[in-house]
C-alpha cells in the first residue's frame, strides 16, 4: 500500500525511445535502465513532486511518459 | 457423453511445430484418468466427423436465434457455473471475457485464437484436424452469447488446420458466417492485441491500449478465445454446467487437451481431467523413455519442475499457484535425466529474444541479453559477474512492454535457475554438464534451435 493516492506516472513502453529526458527532470521516481529505458518506481507520485512529474510528461519527446489520475 | 476410453493420438511434437499427420498408437493403460469429451471422434472411428456424424454423435446445438433458445444471460451464468477458463495459457475466467464483451458499445467481434504459437503444444492443431465442427459449434455459441456480427478464426499461414477448418466451414450455415484469416506465423502474432490489430490495420504486434473487449476490432468490442475453450462452451450449451463439472477439480473444472512431449514412449496429444498428477499423464504417454530428471509444463512461458517436485503435482491451477507458478498452455515435455537444463533454457531463450516484436526496449533488448547470460552459463564460462548481472536482469525486465512476452520469457529463465539450481552453480563455477552441447529436447523451430 502506498502513502499517497493521486496521478501516477507510466511509460507507454511501444512510444519510449529511450531519450532518457525524464530521469534528468524526475531522478526522485524514475531511473534508466542498463539500455536507456526508463524503470518507474511504483505508486502515485507524491504531493511534492507533481509539478516536476507534469514538466517531465510535458517534455518527453514522444509523449511516451503520462501522468494519468489516480 | 461421458468418459469412457483412451485418446491417443501420436503427434510430432519432438520435431516441433504442428503436426501434419495423426496415428493412433494405443488405449492408455489407466482408464481412471483419462475422460473423453472433444476428441469423441477420434478415439471412436478414428477420423473426424462430417457434420452430420458431429450431430448424431454430440446432438444438436440448442437454438441460437435470438427469441427462440437459451437468453443469453442465462447462457453466461451457465458458463459461470461451469467455472470454464480459457485454454490460450492465462486460465482467464471466460464467462467474465463474455460478460464484458457482451456489455460493451458496439457490434462485437468474436476471434478465435487457433493459431498454437508455442511450439511445445499441438493440441489446438489437433483439435481442428480432428473436431472441427465443435470448434465451430463453440464460436456460434460465443457470437449468440455476445450478439457479435462478425466472427473470424484466425490461423497461422500454412497451418495444417487451415484445410479442415475450411472443409468443416463448407458443410455448415451459421447464423455469423465464419471468416478465416491467416496470420504471419511469429511468435507474438498470437497474442491478443496483436491479433486486434492484425484484423484492423494489417499489422500482427502487439499494441498498448483500451483492452479488446471494449476497444477491439476496428474499435469494436472483441472477444478473443482460445479454440480448445470455445469447443468446451459447445459442449456447456449442450449439457450444462454441472455436466462440465464432472470432470476436473473445483476451480480448474473440465477436461483439458494436454500435449505431452520429450523422452516419452508415446509423444501426443490426450484429453485428461484437470487434477491429474503430471506422473499419470506421463504414463498416459507410455510412461518415460528414459530416466528424467525435470519437466517443463506449460510451454514456454511455463516453468521447469525437477521430477520430484512434477510427480505427485496435479495439473490445476490451484495447485500450480500454490507454488507460485503458472500452469500455462497444457503441455508436459519430460527432459531426460542424461540432458542439460541449463542448455536447454538457453535454446529456448534465445527463440523467444529473436521472437521479441521489436517494440519495446525493455523486451528488444532485454531478451537477447538474458538469453545471451544463459548462453555463456550454458557453456560454463567462468565469470564472476554472470550470476550477479543475470539477477539484476531478471529483475528489471518484467512488466514494462507492451505484451506480457518478455513477462513469460523472464519467468521461464528464473525458473530455470531454481529447478536446476545444482547445475547452474557448476556451469557457474566452469564446470558445464557434458549433455550441454546435445540434441535439443525442447522443440523448437528450427532457425532458432
Ligand atoms: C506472446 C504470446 C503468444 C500467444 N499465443 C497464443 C496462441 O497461439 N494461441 C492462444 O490461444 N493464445 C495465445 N496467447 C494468449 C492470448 O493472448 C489470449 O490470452 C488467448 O487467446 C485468450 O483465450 P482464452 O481466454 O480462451 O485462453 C498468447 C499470448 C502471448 C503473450
Ligand atoms: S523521455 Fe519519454 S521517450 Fe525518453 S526515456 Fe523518458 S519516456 Fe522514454
Ligand atoms: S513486449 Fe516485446 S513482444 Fe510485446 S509488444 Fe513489446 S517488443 Fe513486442
Amino acid at each position: 500500500m502506498s502513502r499517497y493516492t493521486g496521478p501516477s506516472i507510466s511509460v507507454d513502453p511501444i512510444a519510449c525511445t529511450a531519450h532518457g529526458l525524464c530521469a534528468e527532470l524526475l531522478p526522485e521516481i524514475i531511473e534508466l535502465d542498463e539500455w536507456g529505458y526508463p524503470i518507474l518506481a511504483d505508486g502515485p507520485v507524491p504531493p511534492a513532486l507533481r509539478a516536476q512529474a507534469k514538466a517531465a510528461a510535458r517534455a518527453c519527446p514522444t509523449l511516451a511518459l503520462k501522468l494519468s489520475r489516480g | 457423453m461421458t468418459l469412457v476410453t483412451g485418446a491417443m493420438l501420436a503427434s510430432d511434437a519432438l520435431t516441433s511445430g504442428p503436426i501434419s499427420t495423426i496415428t493412433p498408437l494405443h488405449q492408455s493403460p489407466i482408464p481412471h484418468a483419462e475422460v473423453v469429451r472433444l476428441l469423441a471422434a477420434w478415439t471412436d472411428d478414428g477420423r473426424a466427423d462430417d457434420l452430420t456424424e458431429h450431430e448424431e454423435r454430440y446432438g444438436r446445438l440448442p437454438s441460437l436465434l435470438p427469441g427462440r433458445g437459451v437468453r443469453r444471460h442465462l447462457l453466461i451464468d451457465s458458463v459461470r457455473r461451469a467455472g470454464l477458463r480459457g485454454r490460450g495459457g492465462a486460465g482467464f475466467p471466460t464467462a467474465e471475457k463474455l460478460t464484458a464483451v457482451a456489455a460493451a458499445k458496439g457490434r462485437a467481434v468474436v476471434v478465435a485464437n487457433g493459431c498454437e504459437g508455442d511450439p511445445t503444444s499441438s493440441k489446438d492443431h489437433t483439435l481442428m484436424q480432428l473436431a472441427p465442427h465443435l470448434v465451430l459449434d463453440g464460436i456460434a455459441v460465443a457470437c449468440y452469447a455476445v450478439d457479435a456480427a462478425d466472427a473470424v478464426l484466425c490461423l497461422h499461414q500454412g497451418s495444417p488446420a487451415l484445410e479442415p477448418m475450411r472443409a468443416a466451414l463448407a458443410q455448415r450455415r451459421d447464423p455469423v458466417p465464419v471468416m478465416i484469416a491467416e496470420v504471419p506465423p511469429r511468435y507474438v502474432a498470437s497474442e491478443s492485441s496483436a491479433l486486434v490489430n492484425f484484423l484492423t490495420t494489417g499489422a500482427a504486434l502487439p499494441t498498448t491500449g483500451p483492452r479488446a473487449a471494449e476497444r477491439g476490432v476496428k474499435g469494436r468490442p472483441t472477444l478473443v478465445d482460445n479454440v480448445e475453450t470455445l469447443a468446451h462452451l459447445a459442449l456447456i450449451a449442450r449439457y450444462g454446467d454441472e455436466w462440465f463439472r464432472e470432470a476436473g477439480t473445483q476451480q480448474s473444472p473440465g477436461s483439458t487437451l494436454l500435449t505431452i512431449g520429450g523422452a516419452v514412449t508415446w509423444p501426443g496429444v490426450y484429453e485428461v481431467e484437470y487434477g491429474i498428477p503430471i506422473s499419470d499423464a506421463l504414463e498416459l504417454a507410455g510412461g518415460e523413455s528414459e530416466s528424467l530428471q525435470a519437466v517443463a509444463v506449460g510451454g514456454l512461458g511455463g516453468t521447469w519442475l525437477p521430477v520430484s517436485v512434477a510427480d505427485e503435482l496435479p495439473l490445476t491451477h490451484e495447485d500450480f499457484a500454490a507454488l507460485g507458478l503458472p500452469l500455462g498452455i497444457p503441455s508436459i515435455v519430460a527432459l531426460p535425466a542424461q540432458a542439460c537444463g541449463v542448455a536447454e533454457t538457453a535454446r529456448v531463450l534465445r527463440y523467444l529474444a529473436h521472437e521479441s516484436a521489436g517494440q519495446c526496449g525493455p523486451c528488444m533488448f532485454g531478451l537477447p541479453a538474458v538469453a545471451e547470460d544463459f548462453a555463456l552459463l550454458a557453456a560454463g564460462r567462468r565469470d564472476r559477474e554472470l550470476l550477479d548481472r543475470l539477477e539484476r536482469r531478471l529483475g528489471v525486465v518484467p512488466g514494462r512492454g507492451a505484451c506480457s512476452h518478455p513477462d513469460a520469457a523472464i519467468g521461464f529463465a528464473a525458473r530455470a535457475l531454481s529447478a536446476f539450481a545444482d547445475d547452474v552453480r557448476a556451469h557457474a563455477a566452469g564446470r558445464p554438464c557434458r549433455w550441454a552441447a546435445q540434441q535439443p529436447w525442447m522443440p523448437l523451430p528450427e532457425e532458432a534451435a
